[in-house]
């Protein structure tokens, strides 16, 4: 598979993190710096990674059976993450969620079907002192009200 | 990237660990070594390793990313010389409910984590090191990767540091979405690149760490901590603090206050004061129902319980709860308690790793069973049923997560029965509604 070049010169600097003999170490970040170009762990993609990091395509799908984050079949193009767990919970983080499930027609880790945006009820993203906090892929949106949870939708509908 | 500090810190707050925060592009090296940086590590060569671990074990510095373990015992326990090579870990995979604290020193601070383990390899004569950032925090990987990046370039890391012949490798690692991987012995599978499951212990990570090597592994505050510990001298840290919790501790307020935040206080702060004024009251003026002092793991406290304790690990171990990770959660009169029960159980079932049966089948039973009961689906049995269940999920798992499951609800169907009670009593619907259960995978 080809790469970007970026990606590339970050690969390049991952395998050499590890001990020698111990390159499966990189699997894991492997499998997330890829996937966010890729779009998915396809088969093509398990297959180049499990030869990058020396390892079999079997214990690759076992870590991407694993790991939430890491999945085989593409999300949106803007992966729309909002957390409900208890202190966003506590400042209406399950109004936002119920917001955005009915805005958009979709459900958790579903796709719109133009595929540009995927709906994902998440559990603790760390930012509790900020809530109720959603991410748009990996960007933070902190004390998001259902008014703003609407404008941000609705930018990234207009982006399409 | 969204700010995450108050613009001044409460007059309340000890500034020491983010003495550096608010200063102008505080991430960088430049200011960084313009307001101390590195001088702590410069004064740490001038030490022996056991100088080093004596000036930790006198400031009665705790493991700040939960279970409060003294670190210069856990930094004494490691072997310092011998074939293998011995590794430094930071485990950077904050997920715990209601912490948010790793978030903000990686944010405004990043040169002072490393720095933090530069000293600890020092301890242990290591010559590499990883730092294990939960995968959701991208853009803090981005910003660690930058701050190491600027550290080697300016001979901070990498071969003979500062002409000293001193070498030291250090590195970010993604995570991928497992809270799992949060407990020491699973963050080393996942940074072997394995599913995140834990290991059995003995042996600890001190003498079987990462790749099979001694290794220290311990939160990113407590490295974090470390610095101004060398600085100050062990004894003065320990004197900002309580006995046996020595210095101060980067503290997240969360759910019903009216000024949630990020702030550095003493332990054995007040939760009074922690509450009424550096939080500024409960939201709405309310009533404070409930207070999880340390992330959603830690024993549910009453409000009663509460307003007179101190946030300090024996204080609160006193109160049959722990001071955890600094994830404080507050709770107001207006909250379902049966609901909150549900919504971490929730949690600990979508996050167990299904390793231990106690655990993976557990969680899912205690989900149904939770989901009833909120549903006015159940019977009073029912009530007692959620303890049972989770009394035998106590202390027969391979890690705490079973126990961080179990001791939360516990603490709950006890202290708050009779919400329980009057959800039944409530409730019109049959019993027959027992499969009304939603749970996603």
């Amino acid at each position: 598979m080809t790469f970007s070049p970026q990606l590339e010169a970050r690969l390049s600097k991952l395998v050499q993190n590890y001990p020698p003999g111990r390159l499966k170490g990189a699997l894991i970040p492997m499998l997330m710096y890829c996937q966010d170009e890729v779009g998915a762990v396809t088969r093509e993609l398990t297959e180049e990674v499990a030869s990058r990091c020396g390892v079999s395509t079997l214990e690759v799908d076992e870590v991407v059976g694993f790991y939430t984050m890491l999945r085989s079949q593409p999300m949106g193009k803007t992966h729309l993450q909002i957390c409900t767990n208890i202190s966003c919970m506590l400042w209406g983080g399950e109004e936002l969620w119920n917001h955005a499930c009915h805005k958009l027609g979709i459900g958790h880790n579903q796709v719109s079907e133009d595929g540009s945006i995927s709906l994902e009820e998440v559990e603790c993203i760390g930012a509790c002192s900020w809530a109720p906090a959603i991410q748009t892929n990996y960007d933070f949106h902190h004390h998001v009200t259902v008014e703003r949870l609407d404008q941000i939708i609705d930018g990234l509908r207009k982006k399409q | 990237m969204e700010p995450l500090l108050h613009p001044e810190p409460h007059p309340a707050e000890t500034v020491l660990l983010s003495k550096r925060f608010r200063l102008p592009n505080s991430r960088s090296i430049d200011t960084f070594l313009a307001n101390g940086g590195f001088q702590s590590f410069r004064k740490a060569l001038a030490m022996t390793p056991d100088q080093i671990v004596d000036e930790l074990k006198a400031s009665n510095l705790r493991g700040r990313g939960g279970a409060g373990f003294p670190v210069g015992m856990k930094w004494g326990f490691v072997p310092r010389t011998g074939a293998k090579p011995r590794y430094i870990v930071v485990n950077a995979d904050e997920s715990e409910p209601g912490t948010c604290k790793d978030r903000v020193i990686m944010q405004y601070d990043p040169h002072r984590l490393i720095e933090g383990c530069l000293i600890a390899a020092r301890v242990i004569d290591s010559r590499r090191g990883w730092i294990y950032i939960r995968g959701e925090y991208r853009y803090l990987i981005d910003l660690m990767d930058q701050a190491l990046e600027e550290a080697y370039a300016k001979g901070w890391l990498g071969k003979n540091i500062q002409g000293t012949g001193f070498d030291f490798d250090l590195s970010t690692h993604s995570g991928a979405g497992a809270y799992e991987c949060g407990e020491e012995s699973a963050l080393l599978e996942s940074l072997e690149g394995k599913r995140g499951n834990p290991r059995i212990k003995p042996p600890f990570p001190a003498t079987s760490g990462a790749f099979q090597c001694p290794t220290i592994l311990n939160n990113v505050e407590s490295y974090a901590a470390v610095p101004d510990i060398i600085e100050m001298g062990g004894a003065a840290y320990a004197a900002l603090g309580v006995a046996k919790a020595g210095g101060t501790k980067l503290t997240c307020l969360t759910g019903h206050v009216n000024r949630p935040g990020v702030y550095e206080l003493t332990l054995g702060f007040p939760v009074r004061k922690m509450l009424e004024e550096v939080g500024g009251g409960i939201r709405n003026g309310r009533k404070m129902k409930a207070f999880i002092p340390g992330g959603s793991s830690c024993p549910v406290l009453t409000g009663e319980e509460a307003w007179e304790a101190t946030m300090d690990y024996d204080a609160m171990a006193k109160l049959k709860t722990m001071l955890g990770s600094g994830g404080v959660v507050i709770i107001d009169d207006t909250t379902d308690m049966v609901k909150l029960a549900l919504r971490i159980m929730r949690f600990y079932k979508h996050e167990s790793c299904g390793w231990c049966i106690p655990c993976r089948e557990g969680t899912l039973w205690l989900t149904k069973l939770l989901t009833r009961l909120d549903e006015g689906a159940a019977n009073a049995h029912d009530i007692d049923m959620v303890g049972e269940l989770a009394e035998n999920m106590l202390g027969r798992t391979f890690c705490a997560l079973g126990d961080a499951a179990a001791l939360p609800t516990i603490s709950i169907v006890k202290k708050f029965r009779h919400e329980f009670e009057a959800k039944i009593a409530s409730s019109s619907v049959s019993m027959t509604g027992a499969g009304l259960v939603r749970i996603h995978s």
